[in-house]
């Protein structure tokens, strides 16, 4: 089973994580998770790769891909911006937190900056309601943002790329 | 002395990875620097506690990291160094006015830790239990405390428990929902962040009970630090002989282990769930055959929330009796709440059922932030309901607030101020459950996405005559028409705004006027000219150069030119921008 003409990904880098849970029963979800870390994102030829080497089918795993929404069919930038759209931070003002991101960068939603440094993600609660709103910049949890702050934040990680 | 740092993921997220750092810098020798979880104080965060041996000396909060050096000379001797950054008695209280069983540890012990765990009388449930205990007089002890499951549906722990212990199977599964996905709640986190053997030990003893030989955690991706405590928690565990074979010299032998969810809030239905969990898309199944008999690879599976199993040691412990003493008829023992939105005391709060709103809410998180109106809180996530203020003083049990539209859910507690349009809290939550909706049923598929439209066109000051009542219409056949918990609980937002807060609908439909001044569509911006001293920061402000005028004198705003986003309203200084 191939996928088109579309084959470019190194499908050697999941070579690991396929001999480990290949053959593990229920592991599709775990074995994309792996996947995405390896490569920022599911390209579609590696999940025709996985398919096969699980014994599935491509309709089944890309189901499944597009199904949760940790998972991403698109590379994203440097920096992943999850801003928190829970009820708390929605009833704190995350909309003009967006509408700053927005502003500053010029992406909205699920888009990736040209330089390829930054990319919007809404997504829903956090669990750090009690400083909302909320975002997170990779691994980094900022709370009690407010437009001004949320600007300056993404400025500075401007500067550090710069 | 000793050093406590709190380190939830709020905590860090307020500063408290960096306060620690600042302490590790300059702290002496004799003095231990360590860390703890989540006191639930997340409107104090950081906190940083000083203990002389199990004496907690001073609280600080909202620490800097350049308070570094004032926390040193206070350990050093210097008894007033940090008399500006200590907890004052007022908000004492948040914690005095609480009483914590799931959340007991919280904030006290390090969770990275076993040893300070097994200290403060961890595994000694466990133990009593493997020791002393059949499986049935265990779940006849919990029948007797009256638990009932903390996720929402509240229903009676024995009883599951009994079942998956009755049901023929060779082999069975005992699961933990950690899948918090209701937006507003975040009890689970702290608990699994700060508390992790507690949910381990009460897993072993669900396992015991029901025959379990293997456990499984399903963990939300988003926690990636409650996965790394839990994962710890776990590898202790089994060194330390509390997990694995022959637990603590018995016969007794589980495993456990960690699934990361990957996102999707139906996954918090046990048996998407369980879907999830074999990899698939989390799409509930039918019941009847109930994951008691067939769950998890089809095998007998019992599945709870992670704040029920935080419970079970202390029954255990303390006896079934003592924890059914507190609460109602229909609620027994503590319900730990999630409190945030516009309150004054944002965290954790865990209180006996039979308090009221009221007290959680004033009492408890001292009122509204900036002592503005309360209008509504919120319970139960999307699931869940806006409570009015008539309402406040219903008591917490599952029945009573069951009886106001909204549930006792997962403990989430959003509190919301007369700035919040109720018609656009109803919006938010549909476009959550048709975002969220698996797509399974029909009802709640496109039914979840006809109300958006709906109330999308409502917010926008295109609503019509009529609109109530379709809306009502829809949330009734969506509620009969869905399998799962998520379907048949998605129109409750709609439906408690519409049942407290019909006039805001009306005002939205008949006016086109959002009572909260809250829809922008529905705004509109003037200047007083009498107030107005012609300081042209609103022109400048203004993103398309919608406001004329010279400098000293009035301006005005070009209504045609205005995009609504309130830019002038936010920046004049002599309240002469007027929102309508």
């Amino acid at each position: 089973m191939s996928c088109c003409n579309c084959r470019k990904s190194d499908l050697s880098l999941v070579k690991a994580v396929l001999d480990k849970y290949a053959g593990v029963d229920g592991s599709l979800i775990t074995i994309l998770q792996h996947t995405q870390d390896i490569y920022g994102y599911l390209p579609v030829d590696v999940l025709y790769h996985i398919a096969e080497k699980i014994g599935s089918t491509p309709a089944k795993v890309m189901g499944v891909a597009t199904f949760y929404s940790q998972f991403r069919l698109q590379p994203v930038g440097k920096y992943l911006i999850m801003l928190c759209q829970g009820t708390a931070c929605h009833v704190n003002g995350s909309e003009k937190i967006e509408k700053a991101i927005v502003e500053e960068l010029g992406i909205s939603d699920g888009e990736t900056t040209a330089d390829g440094l930054f990319t919007l993600k809404n997504v829903a609660c956090l669990g750090c309601c009690s400083i909302s709103p909320v975002m997170m910049i990779n691994d980094e949890t900022y709370g009690s943002l407010t437009p001004d702050k949320t600007k300056e934040i993404l400025r500075s990680l401007k500067e550090k790329e710069a | 002395m000793r050093i406590v740092v709190g380190q939830g993921s709020c905590g860090i997220a307020a500063g408290a990875a960096k306060v620690y750092s600042a302490i590790e810098k300059i702290v002496p020798e004799t003095c231990e620097l360590t860390i703890t979880g989540c006191i639930g104080m997340c409107f104090l965060e950081p906190v940083v506690d000083v203990y002389d041996g199990n004496n907690l000396v001073k609280r600080l909060v909202k620490v800097q990291p350049s308070d570094a050096e004032k926390i040193i000379a206070f350990i050093s001797g210097d008894e007033n160094a940090v008399n500006d950054i200590e907890i004052t008695d007022e908000d004492k209280d948040f914690l005095l006015k609480q009483t914590r069983i799931a959340l007991r540890h919280c904030g006290i012990i390090n969770p990275e830790k076993i040893e300070e765990y097994v200290a403060d009388d961890g595994y000694k449930a466990l133990e009593k239990v493997l020791k002393t205990m059949t499986p049935e007089e265990v779940i006849e002890e919990i029948k007797l405390s009256g638990l009932a499951g903390r996720g929402g549906a509240g229903f009676p722990t024995w009883f599951k428990w009994n079942a998956a212990r009755q049901a023929q199977g060779d082999y069975k599964y005992l699961i933990c929902n950690a899948d918090e996905g209701d937006p507003g709640a975040f009890m689970d986190r702290a608990v699994i962040e700060s508390d992790p053997h507690n949910l381990i030990e009460g897993m072993l003893i669900g396992a015991y009970a029901i025959g379990a030989k293997e456990a499984v955690v399903y963990v939300r991706a988003e926690y990636p630090l409650a996965i790394e405590r839990l994962t710890n928690a776990i590898k202790e565990a089994e060194e330390k002989g509390y997990l694995g074979e022959n637990i603590l010299g018995s016969s007794f032998s589980c495993k456990m282990r960690i699934k990361a969810g990957a996102g999707a809030f139906v996954c918090g239905e046990e048996t998407a769930l369980i879907e999830s969990l074999q990899g698939e898309r989390g799409m509930p199944r039918l019941k009847p055959p109930f994951p008691a008999q067939s769950g998890y690879w089809y095998k007998p599976s019992n599945i709870n929330n992670v704040e029920t199993f935080a419970n079970v040691s202390w029954i255990i412990l303390n006896g079934g009796e003592a924890f059914s003493a507190m609460g109602t008829e229909n609620s027994k023992g503590t319900k730990v709440f999630a409190l945030t939105g516009k309150i004054k005391k944002g965290g954790l709060v865990e209180i006996p059922m039979g308090k009221t709103l009221r007290d959680v809410i004033f009492d408890i998180g001292g009122g509204i932030r900036n002592d503005a109106r309360f209008k509504a809180v919120q319970m139960g996530g999307p699931s869940g309901g806006c409570i009015p203020e008539a309402l406040l003083d219903t008591v917490i049990d599952y029945k009573a607030l069951g009886a106001t539209g909204a549930i006792m859910g997962s403990g989430g507690m959003v509190v919301m101020d007369e700035t919040t349009c109720m018609v656009s809290m109803a919006q938010f939550f549909l476009d959550f459950t048709t975002k969220e909706s698996c797509g399974k049923c029909v009802h709640c598929r496109i039914g979840t996405k006809r109300m958006l439209e709906i109330l999308s066109r409502i917010v926008k000051g295109e609503g019509k005559d009529g609109d109530i009542e379709l809306l009502e219409e829809l949330c009734y056949s969506i509620k009969d028409g869905a399998l799962c918990g998520l379907g048949q609980t998605a129109p409750n937002p709609v439906l408690t705004t519409i049942k407290y807060f019909r006039n805001e609908y009306e005002a939205h439909i008949n006016e086109k006027k959002c009572p909260a001044k809250a829809c922008s569509d529905l705004l509109s911006y003037r200047i007083d000219a009498e107030k107005c001293r012609g300081c042209t920061l609103c022109s400048k402000k203004c993103p398309v150069d919608a406001i004329s005028g010279e400098l000293k004198t009035a301006h005005s705003i070009d209504v045609s030119k205005c995009i609504k986003c309130g830019a002038c309203y936010n920046t004049c200084k002599f309240n002469a921008v007027i929102m309508e």
